[in-house]
């Protein structure tokens, strides 16, 4: 029989915990988990750092030596003496070309006040958290915004949306009978409306006129502005209509609206402005001549309207078939259901994507410059380093510019990816 | 969005574009302004100026003054910048009236593309520039060199053509524009510039150190440069010939910005000078125009001499000698038929 | 889409054409085909309309005529007494060198910008995610302009690299870096040169063989035979080998200094490298976004199922995550590598002769064809876009039969 063992000293209490190594701990541990935790790691961290180190310090001296007074670049040069710097006074005597191109320099207002409400019109299509009574303003602005950019007589604006009014009254009477009486009735009725109105507006005069600006003096960032929105505005709709009709089961519209799509998306951008500049004089009916901005307009909208179609396409395919099926067995005809049930679903599935057509349709607006437009990029390459002040000035201007994108470019995308999230939990 | 205003503009536009193609003239008058096609920047002929976003400079003063002469207002123009690649094409296209952009009258432009040049506003030639510090004195000696030209001129087909005759070889840096080939040309891109001779020297004058380059003295080509319009609408071409003959007549005639008003005022001794004033005959009614034209034509720029003298002379930057451009009877080439 | 038939009826009424479900799809179809058609001779009608106003016509003649201007860069020979057509070859050439360059470039920068975006190591995925924001998010003619800029800027002149106490100097006496460009060393291939060729190609056979031999090894035996060093050693050796037997027949032209530039060598012309670059980092920070979506869409349970497999991280990237997300990556991947192909078209903006530039640029403004020639340049893009689609279709289709 043992003796019950007893023990001299037990413990009743845990001992504190002591502190962990050094080598795994604080700044040590993170350094060691995620730059340091194999030689393939150190190696890259290594490259890495010294990436930075070559991108800072050719950036950082340049930056800081740059000067931002002076008369012309010669001036620049003998202030800057021996640090070679940045000449950023070229920025500062520039920006209101870049910016608004040879817009009339007392009325940049007109611009900038509507560049502002394009964000408050914006807000209501863009956040769900948005009151919805703002969308009405968002279908004023694009009145407000042609008035408030190209000026003259308020009429102009104020009747197109009466005539898109009085379109949409017909519309609203007989789309209860059928979409495609309502659809033709209502377009007629706006069309003859505008047709009755041209006598109004060229006899009236100068109602609450503004300045009126040429389109040819718009230019610099507030032309890609324009075009952005103006070409992802309309091509929404039209990319709308070739979605339906790529997936129709009319073999011809089908066909029609495939072969459109495709084409525009096999020949590269500059191609279309090369036709919307040079060819596309050609095809109209002699005499008439209509902008260039418009003629660019046009084409890229087509241009936009293909890709746009793609990713509507794909919000189509990735509805359940069953939302077809109930859509047809509620007894609704084609437009009812696609107005109804489908679309509303199909393009909310394909916000992410449009946005991120969008971006890259902004981003494209800058071809332009190719066709000779003194859009940002080509009044840089034009007038602005053509000029004897500035000649030779090269990265502050392009860097000025592109900096101007990036800001409008990440925030949308930062949006689009916002967005993504919402949706994605949505769904869930 | 934004459809519907382009359904109205549409409309404004298709009820606007009734009249016939011909009368270029009647659209200006509608139409209140002058679309001139010019250079999208090339020192001394057209620039756009910083402060003013005003347009300046030698081909600039032809589209003033015919404005002048057509609306009465040298500021009621609308400058279209066009490049080499879409200056005809805007121009058929109706999309501007005229073109003055340094633009050579060659056989093909005239004939075959269908456009009508109506006179020359500077006689110019193809040089090279090269920087001093190659010790190049002449264009022969270029075997290998990089050449640095803007496309779609004629300088491109030019320079083909001299490299083929002399047997040399040579490697051709093609660029858009006057700015960007400016700059290849002072980073050593290329070792040679080449283009009309006086754009060279517009290009030199806004260089930081010009006397470190010279241009060769070879001149490979002759470039008659002028202001041009569509076939086909004579009337139209007559008015802009004449404006431009008009401002050569008075530096002839002596008449200036500054005299014009006392020799406009009451016929003078000298019946030429009555007659392109208007105090005497009507040639302003033949045009189609009122008798005062080439008296506002004269006034919105001053004449020939007085507008090189401001934009590309001797006290600019651009510093270029009346040459083959000074009047026939100071032994250049310019020579405006009389006004009779 | 309705399947409800109407019962069938005795006679053919013409409102049937609008009422009547089986009629109306023909109807509209006809509709729209009659209103393209009256649409597209309206176009041609003014088209013709126009070109008689001015006193022009649609003709290909031109292509026939001598262009009159130099190129460059040609692949092929060409002189300004070469024809129109033959200078848009030389331009068709270009676009699809800078093309092929620029999307091989762009697939391994976007792959490892991708993967490594993803990483633990702080600092290189942060440095990734700023290369991709930075450069998806401005327009790739500014990138184009700038990195042109640099090369003609940062890089000395060819004058720098003369004299004894030159400020620049080649690299391993080799390969000069100007600003009119990258001079490389040029192989010439002398006598006997083709069997060391033969030799290579024989060798990257071997290699393969060799390869599948291990796999079956493998999936037989178990036994894992070394894959690495041996397959270079099948690489290198037997061609060095045969290099020295038949007396060293490859030998390089190195670039040297001449009258006014570089003469020998091969040179990788600015405006190339430029539009090259520029192209590769834009669409490669689009291609590391798709390599991103594609790795994240892989469930995170494949990684920690190879890792308990005892597979190293590398291993586990290449052989189990890539394979799988290589499926939703390549149909994202094959419409950049269509976007690179088209944007090309913007090296008008820094003077590299593609077809924009040969064909739709000097072409077009020396003859003043602009119809013609922009027809032709769009047929051009539309018949190399579909080349490529179809191409990688068939490879797409490939990958994804493995699907069960």
């Amino acid at each position: 029989m043992a003796e019950p063992r007893t023990a001299a000293f037990v413990r009743h209490d845990q001992l504190p915990p002591s502190p962990p190594p050094a080598a795994e701990t604080g700044v040590i541990k993170w350094l060691r988990e995620n730059l340091f935790s194999s030689v393939l790691n150190s190696v890259l961290t290594l490259a890495a750092l010294y990436c930075i180190y070559a991108l800072l310090s050719g950036f950082l001296p340049w930056f800081f030596n740059g000067v931002w007074d002076a008369e012309s670049v010669r001036d620049c040069n003998e202030q800057m003496g021996e640090n070679r710097g940045g000449c950023f006074a070229a920025i500062e005597a520039t920006w209101r070309q870049m910016v608004f191109g040879i817009y009339p320099n007392d009325i940049y207002w007109r611009p900038v006040t509507a560049f502002v409400l394009l964000w408050v019109a914006f807000a209501p299509v863009l956040f769900q958290a948005v009151p919805r009574k703002l969308l009405y303003f968002t279908l004023l602005y694009p009145f407000l915004a042609y008035w408030l950019v190209w000026g003259g007589t308020v009429l102009i604006p104020v009747l197109a949306l009466l005539g898109l009014v009085v379109g949409y009254v017909v519309y609203s009477r007989l789309v209860d009978q059928s979409f495609a009486m309502g659809f033709l009735g209502g377009v007629l009725a706006a069309a003859i409306f505008w047709w009755l109105s041209g006598f109004i507006t060229s006899n009236a005069g100068d109602v609450l006129a503004l300045r009126e600006v040429a389109t040819r003096n718009i230019g610099g960032f507030m032309l890609n502005m324009i075009l952005g929105v103006v070409c992802v505005s309309l091509s929404l709709p039209l990319g709308i209509v070739l979605a339906l009709g790529r997936q129709s089961s009319m073999p011809i519209i089908k066909w029609i609206c495939v072969i459109f799509i495709e084409f525009v998306r096999g020949v590269p951008l500059i191609t279309l402005l090369f036709v919307a500049n040079v060819v596309l004089a050609y095809f109209l009916p002699p005499g008439t001549n209509f902008d260039l901005i418009l003629r660019v307009i046009i084409m890229i909208t087509m241009f936009a309207g293909a890709y746009i179609a793609e990713v509507i396409r794909g919000g189509l395919a990735a509805l359940p078939r069953g939302q077809y099926e109930a859509a047809d067995s509620l007894g609704l005809d084609y437009a009812q259901s696609m107005r109804l049930i489908i679309l509303p679903q199909a393009l909310k599935i394909s916000i992410p994507g449009i946005v991120n057509v969008a971006v890259g349709l902004f981003k494209d607006t800058t071809l332009v410059s190719v066709i000779s437009m003194f859009d940002l990029v080509g009044i840089i390459r034009g007038p602005i380093l053509a000029s004897t002040e500035w000649n030779g000035v090269y990265w502050e201007v392009f860097g000025f510019a592109a900096c101007l994108f990036f800001i409008i470019c990440y925030g949308i995308s930062q949006y689009s990816q916002w967005l993504e999230r919402q949706l994605a939990t949505d769904r869930r | 969005m934004k459809k519907t205003m382009m359904l109205g503009t549409l409309t404004v536009a298709a009820v606007a574009a009734g009249a016939a193609s011909a009368q270029t003239v009647n659209d200006i008058t509608d139409r209140g302004s002058l679309n001139c096609g010019v250079s999208t920047g090339l020192t001394g002929f057209a620039e756009l100026n910083q402060e003013t976003n005003r347009w300046e400079g030698f081909d600039v003063a032809v589209c003033r003054a015919v404005a002048a002469a057509v609306l009465g207002d040298p500021e009621a123009v609308t400058f279209v910048p066009v490049t080499n690649k879409v200056r005809f094409t805007a121009l058929n296209s109706g999309e501007i009236d005229m073109l003055a952009r340094n633009t050579t009258w060659t056989y093909s432009r005239d004939v075959d593309l269908k456009l009508e040049f109506t006179g020359i506003n500077y006689y110019d030639g193809q040089g090279f520039m090269v920087p001093a510090a190659l010790g190049v004195s002449s264009a022969k000696d270029l075997d290998g060199a990089t050449v640095c030209i803007q496309t779609g001129t004629t300088t491109e087909l030019n320079l083909a053509d001299f490299f083929r005759v002399n047997n040399i070889s040579y490697e051709p840096v093609p660029i858009e524009t006057a700015a960007e080939a400016k700059q290849q040309f002072l980073d050593g891109a290329c070792d040679v510039y080449t283009t009309d001779a006086s754009g060279l020297a517009a290009q030199r004058s806004s260089f930081p150190n010009p006397g470190d380059y010279v241009i060769l003295p070879e001149i490979i080509s002759k470039e008659p440069l002028g202001p041009l319009v569509r076939h086909g609408d004579n009337e139209w071409g007559d008015i802009v010939r004449w404006t431009l003959n008009a401002l050569i007549a008075a530096e002839e005639l002596g008449v200036t910005s500054a005299n014009i008003d006392d020799l406009a005022a009451a016929p003078g001794d000298n019946p030429e000078i009555n007659r392109l004033l208007g105090t005497e005959g009507g040639l302003g009614e033949m045009l189609g125009l009122d008798a005062d034209w080439a008296v506002r034509a004269i006034k919105a720029g001053g004449n020939y001499g007085e507008i090189f003298a401001q934009n590309i002379g001797e006290a600019t930057p651009i510093g270029l000698a009346r040459g083959l451009n000074a009047q026939w009877t100071n032994g250049g080439l310019l020579y405006s038929p009389p006004f009779r | 889409m309705t399947s409800i038939t109407d019962p069938p009826q005795a006679s053919f009424r013409l409102s049937m054409l609008i009422n009547d479900t089986r009629y109306r799809s023909l109807t509209f179809q006809f509709i729209a085909l009659i209103l393209l058609i009256l649409f597209m001779g309206w176009l041609a009608n003014n088209a013709a309309q126009n070109l008689e106003d001015l006193g022009q016509d649609i003709s290909y003649e031109f292509l026939g005529d001598p262009a009159g201007y130099d190129i460059n860069q040609k692949p092929i020979p060409f002189s300004s007494q070469d024809t129109h057509m033959r200078a848009s070859v030389v331009g068709l050439m270009n676009t699809l060198i800078v093309a092929f360059l620029g999307c091989i470039t762009a697939t391994v920068l976007g792959v490892a910008a991708g993967v490594l975006r993803l990483s633990n190591n702080w600092i290189v995925a942060k440095l990734m995610s700023f290369y991709v924001e930075i450069f998806r998010n401005v327009p790739v003619l500014i990138w184009i302009l700038i990195i042109f800029s640099i090369m003609t800027f940062a890089l000395p002149q060819p004058r720098a690299f003369r004299g004894d106490d030159a400020q620049a100097s080649m690299l391993f006496d080799a390969v000069a870096f100007t600003n009119r460009g990258v001079f490389v060393p040029r192989p010439i291939w002398g006598d006997g040169s083709m069997v060391v060729v033969a030799t290579f190609i024989l060798s990257i056979a071997a290699i393969f063989f060799y390869r599948r031999y291990a796999k079956k090894l493998l999936f037989e035996t178990g036994r894992l035979l070394p894959m690495g060093w041996p397959s270079l050693a099948i690489l290198v050796l037997p061609t060095l080998l045969m290099f020295y037997i038949m007396g060293r027949p490859i030998t390089l032209e190195y670039p040297e200094l001449g009258g006014f530039n570089f003469t020998g060598g091969i040179q990788v012309r600015g405006s190339l490298i430029a539009l090259w670059f520029a192209l590769a980092l834009y669409t490669g920070a689009f291609i590391a976004e798709n390599v991103r979506a594609g790795i994240q869409a892989i469930s995170k349970g494949q990684t920690e199922a190879a890792a308990s497999l005892g597979l190293r991280p590398g291993r586990i990237m290449s052989l189990v995550i890539l394979p799988q997300a290589l499926r939703v990556i390549i149909p994202p991947l094959i419409s950049q590598y269509l976007n690179l192909t088209k944007n090309s078209s913007l090296a008008i903006a820094v003077g590299y002769m593609d077809i924009t530039g040969t064909l739709g640029g000097i072409t077009l403004n020396q003859t003043g064809r602009a119809i013609e020639a922009i027809l032709l340049l769009m047929l051009f893009y539309l018949l190399v876009s579909l080349g490529i689609s179809a191409i990688m279709n068939v490879y797409n289709n490939a990958v994804k039969l493995k699907e069960r």
